[in-house]
């Protein structure tokens, strides 16, 4: 290209001040952003990506400042540039699309009133005017009926058009670059699809360069010209999207190539490799259950499956527009399915499918309106007591949000050491080798165990929250949602862990997930769930193969990425 | 929206009963004769004690004065006191000199609280922040009483700027210095809500997305901080008028003002009852329909609040 670039950040240097101490965020990256082009930045949480996004728009939080090189947009410099000069690039030059569609709408105020007010600042329109405009820019991203939506307030919408809403209004004054910051991490993968290609579309229409913040290279590669990969505040590579993908120099790359769930999903090796575990896992789950049958233990007859789920049905009652009349809610309609010992059946849907529901069900965490959970030939509904005591060992939960379901106020000890100490598990002497033990089963040094959550990262939490899952050595885990929360590289780690303990233990799991990517790596079955009934279940390969509903291949086309590798 | 303030306004029937209730049994349990009382050390005869008695409905069980009470008010008696004047007439003459005041003090402590919290807010960590920080710590240590005399001290007798008691005359002049007083502690409390409303909302994601369009700082602040934190704001004040006429007892003994609080001070030395039971009653009233006044405002400050 010989045109002149639009954006173009010159070692640039980011740091964070906390007691006059500057902590650096972003080291000499270097980019560069041609009129029109699509350029992604690609990294983990905390590599920076969105501090250098946040400093070309000066949008900084907190403490942050630039404290080295420069920023040119349309060949000037704006780094050091004043709140006043910014707020004329603002909007007309320089858009922004956020991240979490939940909290940046203004709840107070109509979606339309929100849009309406960027067209005032930026001159472009008033009154009467600036209203008709703004419902041809709610149509523009693809919402219907724009002239009642416009009057509708943030929490009337849902997470999609909330999302379109905001695209909507960085768009409103026709910026020459749009930073798209993680603009789809937080919905659906179907919506995700639907609404990157709208922006894609919207983009190439107006001749808009974007700027596209992502830590999902498969989307990356599928959505930009070109990829900067940026890791622990520097720029480490940067290319043309397939040419990265192909051919990754930096061994940083390489690893986020290797273990990118959307591409790892399409490698026969991991079918391959998920094929070794699962063997071995159910040969030792076999012994077990032999076991089971001899010892005659509390719960448990040593079956073949494990769980088996007949009918499973919930209903929530809502309440209606008059307070005496209610209106009932179908979360999970008439849901069965089993599970074999030592094997994985995968849960799959958008929210609100009824995926958790059913988990929460089997764990006997919430009462069923109607069916029955069989736990190795005992009806868990029929259990009390000692009894049921016993069922919860067998079954542990591992949750979504490593930073919420560990407490803070607990030493990593202390939660791995609480569910031994409240069955009456051991003296405290063998609690606590048990603890050790349990931390080298999750790769974690012992040395973390009179540490606190608040001084770990998502993946050693989530390490210790399996730890802790693990430590009444059930027969069954369910994994809800367990890795989403997760960065790419540490869900790949987490994901090989629990395929580890799964061959060694002969675990069988429950595995929640709204990602179809990542269930090709852990999962023999799947159950794909929509609106609250099971809508197809078969194995993983055929799922993946030769899927048969049409809700299902929605799902698997959503993943990112996915044509790019076909054809590589 | 109209089911729910009907509801609310039917739950009050109970609250009523209840503290009327309340009222009355602490005044019985109270030891001394209140009758007796009444002639001091001059010698009167048990048949005046008895007949007084009577009047009074002393001679009945508590409950039954209760209920006696409870008649005469659904008919709009509120019965005599000990001076001979109907209950209803002091509460007519005093309950609007405290409504005034407390409004006034309600005025005061919003329209600067809120206005010193949002600039502490905006500039939290400087120097305008820090000073707010201590006085209003100071405002809210010290007892009320010491500012009532020492405002009426320098402002009323040395400097003779307001008048130094109040008296009869309740104008607007003449109770700003009380009001003042009166709402001194409460503004404290709403500028510390709202700086720290205004600091918390400024870091907010919508507030950043607000700026990325390209708004002027000025507009970014009224439109998308300040409305937001002012919603914890009126959740106070509705609930603070209810407190601040509770609370005038204290400063209308200072600048001697003819209001509900002297009313119910005189009433309760006396042993009054039907005095007492009235002003707590029309208290727990005004304190109830305040409560549901903010509940209402707040459903049309906030959009997510619907009462169904």
């Amino acid at each position: 290209m010989s045109q002149q670039p639009l954006l173009e950040v010159r070692n640039l240097d980011v740091a964070f001040y906390a007691d006059k101490k500057a902590i650096p965020a972003v080291e000499g990256a270097n980019l560069t952003v041609y009129p029109g082009q699509t350029v992604a930045i690609v990294g983990e949480s905390g590599s920076g990506k969105s501090t250098t996004a946040h400093a070309i728009i000066g949008l900084l939080p907190g403490t942050g400042r630039v404290t080295g090189g420069e920023i040119l947009f349309d060949g000037k410099d704006i780094a050091h540039s004043s709140t006043k000069d910014f707020e004329s690039l603002r909007g007309d030059q320089i858009g922004l699309v956020p991240q979490d569609p939940m909290s940046n709408l203004n709840p107070l105020w109509r979606v339309g009133t929100q849009i309406k007010e960027s067209l005032v600042a930026n001159d472009i329109a008033k009154g009467k005017d600036a209203d008709r405009r703004v419902n041809g820019l709610l149509a523009e991203a693809g919402l219907n009926d724009v002239e009642r939506r416009a009057r509708q307030y943030p929490h009337e919408f849902s997470g999609g058009m909330r999302q379109r809403a905001l695209i909507a209004m960085g768009l409103a004054a026709r910026p020459k670059l749009l930073i798209a910051d993680e603009p789809t991490s937080a919905l659906d993968v179907t919506v995700q699809k639907q609404i990157l290609d709208h922006l894609d579309g919207l983009t190439d229409e107006l001749g808009t360069a974007v700027l596209l913040i992502t830590h999902d290279l498969g989307l990356a590669a599928e959505r930009a010209d070109h990829i900067v990969v940026m890791y622990k505040g520097r720029v480490v590579e940067s290319g043309p999207a397939l040419e990265i993908l192909k051919n990754p120099e930096h061994p940083y790359t390489q690893r986020l190539v290797s273990s990118a769930p959307s591409i790892a999903s399409q490698r026969l090796s991991s079918v391959r490799a998920r094929a070794e575990v699962r063997e071995q896992a159910v040969q030792t789950a076999g012994e077990i259950a032999a076991q089971v049958a001899t010892t005659q233990g509390e719960v448990g007859k040593g079956h073949d499956d494990i769980i088996v789920v007949e009918n499973l049905t919930k209903v929530f009652m809502l309440p209606g527009d008059r307070p005496w009349r209610k209106t009932e809610l179908r979360a999970v309609d008439d849901v069965s399915f089993r599970l074999r010992r030592g094997t994985t059946t995968a849960i799959v849907g958008e929210s609100g499918s009824g995926k958790s529901t059913v988990a929460r069900m089997v764990l006997g965490l919430l009462d069923r309106t109607g069916g029955t959970v069989h736990f190795d030939g005992y009806d868990t509904g029929q259990l009390k007591g000692k009894r049921l005591m016993a069922l919860r060992r067998q079954m542990q939960p591992v949750f979504q949000n490593p930073y919420a379901s560990l407490d803070p106020m607990y030493s990593i000890f202390k939660s791995i050491e609480e569910p031994l100490a409240t069955h009456g598990i051991g003296s405290s002497a063998e609690r606590e080798a048990k603890v050790r033990d349990l931390l080298e089963k999750v790769s974690l040094p012992g040395s973390i165990m009179r540490r606190y959550p608040n001084e770990l990262s998502g993946g050693q939490r989530q390490r210790v929250a399996i730890a802790r899952a693990l430590a009444l050595e059930p027969e069954v885990v369910v994994l809800d949602e367990a890795v989403s929360a997760l960065d790419v590289l540490v869900q790949a780690q987490i994901l090989e862990l629990l395929n580890d303990l799964q061959a060694e233990m002969g675990l069988s799991y429950l595995f929640i997930t709204h990602d179809l990517a990542v269930v090709r790596q852990i999962a023999d079955n799947v159950l794909v769930m929509q609106d609250g009934k099971i809508v197809e279940a078969a194995g993983v390969g055929e799922v993946f193969d030769n899927p048969r509903e049409g809700y299902t291949r929605r799902l698997l086309d959503a993943i990112p990425g996915r044509d790019l590798l076909a054809s590589a | 929206m109209w089911w729910y303030a009907a509801r609310r306004i039917l739950q009050t029937i109970p609250v009523l009963l209840g503290s009327t209730l309340l009222i009355y049994a602490l005044v019985f349990l109270r030891p001394g004769d209140p009758v007796r009382a009444l002639f001091g050390d001059k010698p009167v005869s048990e048949a005046t004690l008895a007949q007084l008695r009577e009047q009074y409905n002393f001679d009945e069980p508590f409950l039954v004065q209760w209920l006696l009470f409870l008649k005469g008010a659904v008919t709009g008696d509120l019965g005599q006191s000990f001076t001979g004047r109907p209950v209803i007439d002091l509460v007519a003459d005093a309950f609007p000199v405290t409504i005034k005041l407390a409004l006034m003090a309600l005025v005061f402590e919003a329209v600067f609280g809120i206005i010193a919290g949002t600039i502490a807010g905006l500039r939290k960590g400087k120097l305008f922040d820090s000073t707010m920080l201590v006085v209003s710590l100071l405002v809210i240590a010290v007892p009320i009483f010491v500012f009532g005399f020492v405002l009426q001290l320098i402002f009323g007798v040395k400097l003779e700027w307001f008048p130094a008691t109040v008296g009869g005359d309740a104008s607007f002049y003449n109770l700003l210095l009380p009001a003042i007083v009166l709402g001194l502690v409460s503004f404290a409390y709403v500028l510390r809500l709202t700086r720290t409303s205004v600091a918390g909302n400024l870091g907010a994601d919508h507030v950043r997305t607000a700026r990325a369009k390209g708004l002027p700082e000025g507009t970014v602040v009224r439109r998308h901080v300040l409305r937001n934190s002012l919603i914890p704001v009126v959740t106070f004040l509705g609930v603070d008028l209810g407190a601040l006429m509770a609370g005038a007892i204290v400063t209308e003994g200072i600048f001697n003002i003819p209001g509900v609080g002297n009313l119910a001070y005189q009433a309760v030395i006396r042993g009054e009852t039907p005095t007492i039971v009235s002003v707590v009653t029309i208290m727990v009233l005004v304190y109830v329909i305040a409560a549901l006044l903010v509940d209402l405002l707040y459903a049309f400050l906030d959009p997510r609040i619907r009462y169904a």
